[in-house]
Protein backbone atom coordinates (compact mmCIF):
# COMPACT_ATOMS: atom_id res chain seq x y z
CA UNK A 1 0.00 0.00 0.00
CA UNK A 2 1.48 3.42 -0.91
CA UNK A 3 1.01 5.65 2.36
CA UNK A 4 2.17 9.49 1.07
CA UNK A 5 3.35 11.23 -2.09
CA UNK A 6 7.33 11.63 -1.32
CA UNK A 7 8.66 13.87 -4.63
CA UNK A 8 7.20 15.25 -7.48
CA UNK A 9 9.16 17.17 -9.82
CA UNK A 10 9.27 20.02 -11.72
CA UNK A 11 11.37 21.50 -14.40
CA UNK A 12 12.84 24.86 -14.21
CA UNK A 13 14.60 27.26 -16.19
CA UNK A 14 17.11 28.27 -13.35
CA UNK A 15 17.46 27.12 -9.84
CA UNK A 16 18.38 29.58 -7.79
CA UNK A 17 15.92 32.09 -9.59
CA UNK A 18 13.54 29.36 -8.76
CA UNK A 19 14.65 28.71 -5.02
CA UNK A 20 13.92 32.60 -4.47
CA UNK A 21 10.48 32.72 -6.42
CA UNK A 22 9.41 29.29 -4.26
CA UNK A 23 10.90 30.37 -0.98
CA UNK A 24 11.27 34.39 -0.94
CA UNK A 25 7.74 34.79 -2.95
CA UNK A 26 5.29 32.25 -2.69
CA UNK A 27 6.25 31.56 1.11
CA UNK A 28 7.87 27.60 1.21
CA UNK A 29 11.38 26.92 2.19
CA UNK A 30 14.01 24.53 0.99
CA UNK A 31 14.19 21.50 1.30
CA UNK A 32 16.91 19.21 0.36
CA UNK A 33 20.14 21.25 -1.59
CA UNK A 34 23.00 19.08 -2.41
CA UNK A 35 25.17 19.29 -4.91
CA UNK A 36 26.94 16.36 -6.52
CA UNK A 37 29.32 17.31 -8.96
CA UNK A 38 27.45 18.92 -11.57
CA UNK A 39 24.18 18.14 -10.30
CA UNK A 40 22.42 19.73 -7.32
CA UNK A 41 19.50 18.09 -5.69
CA UNK A 42 17.25 20.67 -4.92
CA UNK A 43 13.53 20.32 -3.44
CA UNK A 44 11.25 22.89 -1.80
CA UNK A 45 8.04 22.00 0.60
CA UNK A 46 5.69 23.34 2.57
CA UNK A 47 6.87 24.52 6.21
CA UNK A 48 6.02 22.15 8.65
CA UNK A 49 5.21 19.39 6.01
CA UNK A 50 8.61 17.33 5.59
CA UNK A 51 6.67 14.80 4.07
CA UNK A 52 6.65 15.79 0.47
CA UNK A 53 8.85 17.78 -1.50
CA UNK A 54 8.69 19.21 -5.11
CA UNK A 55 12.26 19.03 -6.73
CA UNK A 56 13.27 21.56 -8.76
CA UNK A 57 14.93 19.56 -11.95
CA UNK A 58 16.61 21.71 -14.95
CA UNK A 59 16.40 20.26 -18.36
CA UNK A 60 19.40 18.99 -19.72
CA UNK A 61 22.46 16.30 -19.62
CA UNK A 62 22.65 13.61 -18.44
CA UNK A 63 18.81 13.08 -18.67
CA UNK A 64 18.37 14.64 -21.75
CA UNK A 65 20.34 16.14 -24.88
CA UNK A 66 20.37 19.31 -26.05
CA UNK A 67 17.59 19.40 -28.37
CA UNK A 68 15.21 17.55 -25.81
CA UNK A 69 16.31 20.21 -23.16
CA UNK A 70 15.09 22.81 -25.79
CA UNK A 71 11.71 21.60 -26.50
CA UNK A 72 11.38 21.35 -22.63
CA UNK A 73 12.43 24.48 -22.11
CA UNK A 74 10.10 25.66 -25.32
CA UNK A 75 7.24 23.93 -23.06
CA UNK A 76 8.09 25.39 -20.31
CA UNK A 77 7.67 28.45 -21.18
CA UNK A 78 4.63 28.34 -23.30
CA UNK A 79 3.00 27.66 -19.80
CA UNK A 80 2.19 23.77 -21.61
CA UNK A 81 3.82 21.75 -18.47
CA UNK A 82 1.66 20.63 -15.33
CA UNK A 83 2.52 22.60 -12.37
CA UNK A 84 1.64 22.72 -8.28
CA UNK A 85 -1.53 22.80 -6.54
CA UNK A 86 -0.98 24.01 -2.35
CA UNK A 87 -3.80 24.34 0.00
CA UNK A 88 -3.83 27.62 1.93
CA UNK A 89 -5.75 28.99 4.88
CA UNK A 90 -6.05 32.43 4.17
CA UNK A 91 -6.34 33.00 -0.43
CA UNK A 92 -7.19 36.79 -0.47
CA UNK A 93 -4.30 37.58 2.25
CA UNK A 94 -1.89 35.45 0.59
CA UNK A 95 -2.73 37.37 -2.63
CA UNK A 96 -2.12 40.26 -0.98
CA UNK A 97 1.38 39.70 -0.20
CA UNK A 98 2.52 38.25 -3.18
CA UNK A 99 1.86 41.41 -4.69
CA UNK A 100 3.44 43.04 -2.14
CA UNK A 101 6.14 41.03 -2.60
CA UNK A 102 6.61 42.15 -6.70
CA UNK A 103 4.52 38.88 -8.07
CA UNK A 104 2.50 40.23 -11.14
CA UNK A 105 2.03 37.14 -13.31
CA UNK A 106 -1.58 36.45 -11.89
CA UNK A 107 -3.58 33.43 -13.64
CA UNK A 108 -6.77 33.85 -11.62
CA UNK A 109 -7.75 36.68 -9.36
CA UNK A 110 -9.02 35.36 -5.93
CA UNK A 111 -12.31 33.43 -6.75
CA UNK A 112 -15.14 31.99 -4.60
CA UNK A 113 -16.66 28.54 -5.29
CA UNK A 114 -18.38 26.47 -3.44
CA UNK A 115 -15.48 24.14 -2.50
CA UNK A 116 -13.51 27.05 -1.77
CA UNK A 117 -11.34 30.20 -2.77
CA UNK A 118 -8.92 29.69 -5.23
CA UNK A 119 -6.60 31.59 -7.22
CA UNK A 120 -3.69 30.91 -10.11
CA UNK A 121 0.03 32.38 -10.33
CA UNK A 122 2.74 31.18 -12.33
CA UNK A 123 6.24 30.64 -11.51
CA UNK A 124 9.08 33.10 -12.86
CA UNK A 125 9.51 29.91 -15.97
CA UNK A 126 5.54 29.43 -17.27
CA UNK A 127 5.11 26.89 -14.80
CA UNK A 128 0.71 27.06 -13.35
CA UNK A 129 0.28 27.13 -9.76
CA UNK A 130 -3.01 26.75 -8.18
CA UNK A 131 -3.89 27.93 -4.56
CA UNK A 132 -6.89 26.70 -2.78
CA UNK A 133 -8.48 28.06 0.18
CA UNK A 134 -10.69 24.76 1.06
CA UNK A 135 -14.17 25.64 2.63
CA UNK A 136 -17.39 27.77 1.34
CA UNK A 137 -16.64 31.13 1.65
CA UNK A 138 -19.08 33.90 2.66
CA UNK A 139 -19.43 35.79 -0.92
CA UNK A 140 -21.33 35.34 -3.40
CA UNK A 141 -19.99 32.72 -6.31
CA UNK A 142 -18.75 33.72 -9.31
CA UNK A 143 -17.54 33.15 -12.68
CA UNK B 1 18.30 31.97 -30.02
CA UNK B 2 16.84 29.15 -27.67
CA UNK B 3 16.76 31.80 -24.92
CA UNK B 4 15.27 34.24 -27.30
CA UNK B 5 12.47 31.85 -28.15
CA UNK B 6 11.96 31.14 -24.52
CA UNK B 7 11.89 34.53 -23.47
CA UNK B 8 9.37 35.16 -26.02
CA UNK B 9 7.22 32.03 -25.24
CA UNK B 10 7.09 33.30 -21.51
CA UNK B 11 6.31 36.95 -22.80
CA UNK B 12 3.29 36.14 -24.80
CA UNK B 13 2.36 33.11 -21.96
CA UNK B 14 2.04 36.63 -19.62
CA UNK B 15 -0.06 38.08 -22.34
CA UNK B 16 -2.27 34.52 -22.81
CA UNK B 17 -2.40 34.93 -19.34
CA UNK B 18 -4.34 38.94 -19.37
CA UNK B 19 -6.37 37.38 -21.82
CA UNK B 20 -7.18 34.57 -19.29
CA UNK B 21 -7.52 36.90 -16.63
CA UNK B 22 -9.24 40.17 -17.87
CA UNK B 23 -11.80 38.19 -20.24
CA UNK B 24 -14.58 40.34 -19.04
CA UNK B 25 -13.01 43.69 -19.57
CA UNK B 26 -12.72 45.16 -22.84
CA UNK B 27 -9.75 43.92 -23.81
CA UNK B 28 -7.95 44.94 -27.15
CA UNK B 29 -4.59 43.55 -29.00
CA UNK B 30 -2.81 46.52 -28.66
CA UNK B 31 -3.10 46.50 -24.60
CA UNK B 32 -2.45 42.76 -24.75
CA UNK B 33 0.38 43.30 -27.18
CA UNK B 34 1.95 45.70 -24.47
CA UNK B 35 2.06 43.05 -21.82
CA UNK B 36 4.39 41.25 -24.09
CA UNK B 37 6.08 44.19 -24.96
CA UNK B 38 5.63 43.76 -28.85
CA UNK B 39 4.01 45.77 -31.48
CA UNK B 40 0.23 44.39 -32.06
CA UNK B 41 0.83 43.31 -35.75
CA UNK B 42 3.77 41.27 -35.07
CA UNK B 43 1.95 40.06 -31.24
CA UNK B 44 -1.00 38.35 -33.21
CA UNK B 45 1.24 36.78 -35.97
CA UNK B 46 3.80 35.48 -32.97
CA UNK B 47 0.81 34.52 -30.56
CA UNK B 48 -0.56 32.39 -33.20
CA UNK B 49 2.73 31.04 -34.12
CA UNK B 50 3.51 29.83 -30.13
CA UNK B 51 -0.21 28.99 -29.29
CA UNK B 52 -2.14 27.79 -32.65
CA UNK B 53 -4.38 30.27 -32.94
CA UNK B 54 -4.78 34.24 -32.84
CA UNK B 55 -4.89 36.33 -29.88
CA UNK B 56 -8.45 37.30 -30.86
CA UNK B 57 -9.33 33.56 -31.36
CA UNK B 58 -8.28 32.52 -28.09
CA UNK B 59 -10.33 35.66 -26.06
CA UNK B 60 -13.27 34.53 -28.07
CA UNK B 61 -13.02 31.08 -26.85
CA UNK B 62 -11.73 31.79 -23.38
CA UNK B 63 -15.47 34.27 -23.41
CA UNK B 64 -17.18 31.51 -24.51
CA UNK B 65 -16.14 29.13 -22.03
CA UNK B 66 -17.16 31.00 -19.37
CA UNK B 67 -20.52 31.70 -20.73
CA UNK B 68 -20.76 28.49 -20.85
CA UNK B 69 -19.66 28.24 -17.31
CA UNK B 70 -22.52 31.00 -16.52
CA UNK B 71 -25.35 29.09 -18.43
CA UNK B 72 -24.57 26.09 -17.14
CA UNK B 73 -24.30 27.04 -13.25
CA UNK B 74 -26.22 30.26 -13.00
CA UNK B 75 -30.30 31.12 -14.00
CA UNK B 76 -28.86 34.29 -15.55
CA UNK B 77 -30.19 35.39 -18.36
CA UNK B 78 -28.84 34.49 -21.89
CA UNK B 79 -28.27 38.78 -22.50
CA UNK B 80 -26.66 39.24 -19.28
CA UNK B 81 -24.13 36.21 -19.70
CA UNK B 82 -23.66 37.63 -23.24
CA UNK B 83 -22.30 40.73 -21.32
CA UNK B 84 -20.91 39.49 -18.07
CA UNK B 85 -18.20 37.65 -20.71
CA UNK B 86 -17.84 41.52 -22.47
CA UNK B 87 -19.42 40.71 -25.59
CA UNK B 88 -20.22 44.24 -26.83
CA UNK B 89 -23.47 42.84 -28.66
CA UNK B 90 -26.20 40.03 -28.35
CA UNK B 91 -26.37 39.39 -32.05
CA UNK B 92 -22.33 38.78 -32.60
CA UNK B 93 -22.55 36.71 -29.01
CA UNK B 94 -25.25 34.44 -30.15
CA UNK B 95 -23.00 34.10 -33.48
CA UNK B 96 -19.97 33.49 -32.45
CA UNK B 97 -21.04 30.91 -29.55
CA UNK B 98 -23.20 29.09 -32.10
CA UNK B 99 -20.14 28.91 -34.19
CA UNK B 100 -17.85 27.99 -31.72
CA UNK B 101 -19.97 25.39 -29.43
CA UNK B 102 -21.96 24.33 -32.09
CA UNK B 103 -25.60 25.63 -30.74
CA UNK B 104 -27.49 28.62 -29.90
CA UNK B 105 -26.61 29.73 -25.88
CA UNK B 106 -30.19 28.87 -24.72
CA UNK B 107 -29.95 25.20 -26.76
CA UNK B 108 -27.00 24.84 -25.00
CA UNK B 109 -28.19 25.67 -21.30
CA UNK B 110 -31.26 23.24 -21.71
CA UNK B 111 -28.78 20.52 -22.80
CA UNK B 112 -26.51 21.05 -19.70
CA UNK B 113 -26.36 21.27 -15.20
CA UNK B 114 -24.00 21.83 -13.62
CA UNK B 115 -20.22 19.86 -13.28
CA UNK B 116 -18.50 18.67 -10.54
CA UNK B 117 -15.31 19.40 -11.14
CA UNK B 118 -12.81 22.13 -9.57
CA UNK B 119 -13.03 25.55 -11.29
CA UNK B 120 -9.37 25.39 -12.58
CA UNK B 121 -9.89 22.22 -14.15
CA UNK B 122 -13.15 23.63 -16.18
CA UNK B 123 -11.12 26.66 -16.85
CA UNK B 124 -8.62 24.35 -18.18
CA UNK B 125 -10.34 21.41 -19.95
CA UNK B 126 -14.00 23.10 -20.46
CA UNK B 127 -13.21 25.57 -23.30
CA UNK B 128 -14.33 24.72 -26.90
CA UNK B 129 -12.29 23.05 -29.25
CA UNK B 130 -11.94 24.35 -32.68
CA UNK B 131 -14.89 24.12 -34.57
CA UNK B 132 -14.98 21.20 -37.03
CA UNK B 133 -13.46 22.26 -40.45
CA UNK B 134 -11.38 24.75 -39.11
CA UNK B 135 -7.83 24.43 -38.23
CA UNK B 136 -6.07 25.34 -35.12
CA UNK B 137 -3.51 27.55 -37.54
CA UNK B 138 -6.39 29.15 -38.96
CA UNK B 139 -6.43 32.67 -38.86
CA UNK B 140 -9.82 33.71 -39.38
CA UNK B 141 -11.87 34.86 -36.44
CA UNK B 142 -14.40 32.83 -35.94
CA UNK B 143 -15.69 32.25 -39.05
CA UNK B 144 -15.76 28.29 -39.08
CA UNK B 145 -18.74 26.27 -40.29
CA UNK B 146 -20.98 25.73 -37.03
CA UNK B 147 -21.23 21.99 -36.32
CA UNK B 148 -21.81 19.42 -33.61
CA UNK B 149 -18.91 17.89 -31.98
CA UNK B 150 -18.08 15.67 -29.15
CA UNK B 151 -18.11 18.15 -25.84
CA UNK B 152 -15.26 17.87 -22.87
CA UNK B 153 -16.78 16.11 -20.52
CA UNK B 154 -15.35 15.80 -16.52
CA UNK B 155 -17.32 13.37 -15.04
CA UNK B 156 -16.23 13.83 -10.90
CA UNK B 157 -13.16 15.03 -9.55
CA UNK B 158 -12.90 14.74 -5.77
CA UNK B 159 -11.53 17.91 -4.37
CA UNK B 160 -11.31 16.75 -0.94
CA UNK B 161 -13.19 14.77 1.89
CA UNK B 162 -14.56 17.85 3.17
CA UNK B 163 -15.99 19.09 0.13
CA UNK B 164 -19.57 20.22 0.22
CA UNK B 165 -22.50 19.45 -2.27
CA UNK B 166 -24.73 22.41 -3.50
Amino acid sequence: MITRLNVASIYVLDKDEALDFYVNKLGLEKGNDVRQGDYRWLTIRVPGEPGTEVSLELPGPPLHDEATAAQLRELITKGALGGLVFITDDARGLHEMLKRRGVTDFTQEPTEHFYGTDMGVRDPFGNPIRILQQGRAAQKASA
Amino acid sequence: MSREVEDLNRRLLRARDVIDRAYAEPLDVRAVAAVAHISPAHFSRSFRDVFGETPHRYLQRRRVERAMFLLRETDRSVTDVCFDVAFKSLGTFSRTFRKIVGETPSGYRRGHGPIVAPHCVQLVAMRPRAALGETMQSSSFGEAEAASRPRVRVICIVMNSRRTTR
